[in-house]
């Protein structure tokens, strides 16, 4: 019997959402799912070597936690977001969740197959020796060409 | 219960007993058996579903202590 498939679109490069593709492309490929993600306009973010640089904002996030209520005006100041990122990572440390970096391992040790988009990567001219050497490169019509196929399609 | 492998999956989160779990596996024979201990409670419904969608057999899962042992039969 023919694996199932799984296809993610990947569009967000902030710490929050860097998550949820990664969670669920490594937790579907040790299910035995053929799993492409497909990362375009911030997602690439998620393809980069060094992914340290990848942060959360409490700015435009009112559903985010905080330890204090924060006004929109404090939240702005600068550091701020540094400091979210900062206390964001503690806390997934702290539960055991693994870093961005580790899941993306797990993912490509599983399989996974990433595609980046070759639009969005020349449109903010990207460099693509800053990407991990397991991408390969294709625009929509590469994806639909395994989504169109696929048990589940996820747009994050 | 007799096993062949044990996996200390303690203090990890969501998804990693369950990757865990499936590496531990790749490296056993079919019929042996695979004891993982976990303490994240999101485990207890995975593992079962991990199971159900693998075909290897969740034999039992027992809480101990606040931790979680499962024993699971690869197919």
């Amino acid at each position: 019997m023919a694996n199932k498939k799984m296809a993610i679109i990947a569009t967000k490069g902030t710490l929050d959402m860097a998550y949820p593709p990664f969670i669920l492309a490594s937790t579907a490929a040790a299910l035995g799912y053929d799993v492409q993600v497909f990362f375009t306009f911030y997602g690439l973010q998620l393809l980069r070597k060094d992914l340290s640089n990848v942060m959360i904002s409490p700015l435009a996030n009112p559903a985010m936690p905080m330890p204090v209520p924060m006004p929109v005006m404090v939240q702005m100041l600068p550091g701020m977001e540094s400091m979210a990122t900062m206390m964001m990572k503690q806390k997934l440390k702290k539960h055991g969740v693994a870093s961005l970096t580790e899941l993306r391992d797990l993912c490509l040790e599983a399989d996974v197959k990433f595609i980046a988009c070759q639009m969005t990567v020349d449109l903010f001219e990207f460099d693509k020796s800053e990407f991990i050497d397991n991408v390969e490169y294709g625009g929509a019509a590469t994806f639909m060409g395994f989504a169109g196929d696929t048990d589940i399609c996820l747009f994050v | 219960m007799n096993f062949d492998k044990e996996l200390n999956a303690r203090g990890l989160s969501c998804p990693l007993p369950i990757v865990k779990t499936k590496k531990a596996l790749a490296d056993m024979t079919s019929n042996q058996v695979l004891k993982v201990i976990s303490t994240d409670t999101g485990s207890v419904k995975d593992m079962a579903a991990f199971a159900e969608q693998t075909g290897n057999p969740l034999l039992s899962t027992v809480e101990e202590n606040g931790e979680f042992v499962f024993y699971m039969k690869k197919k």
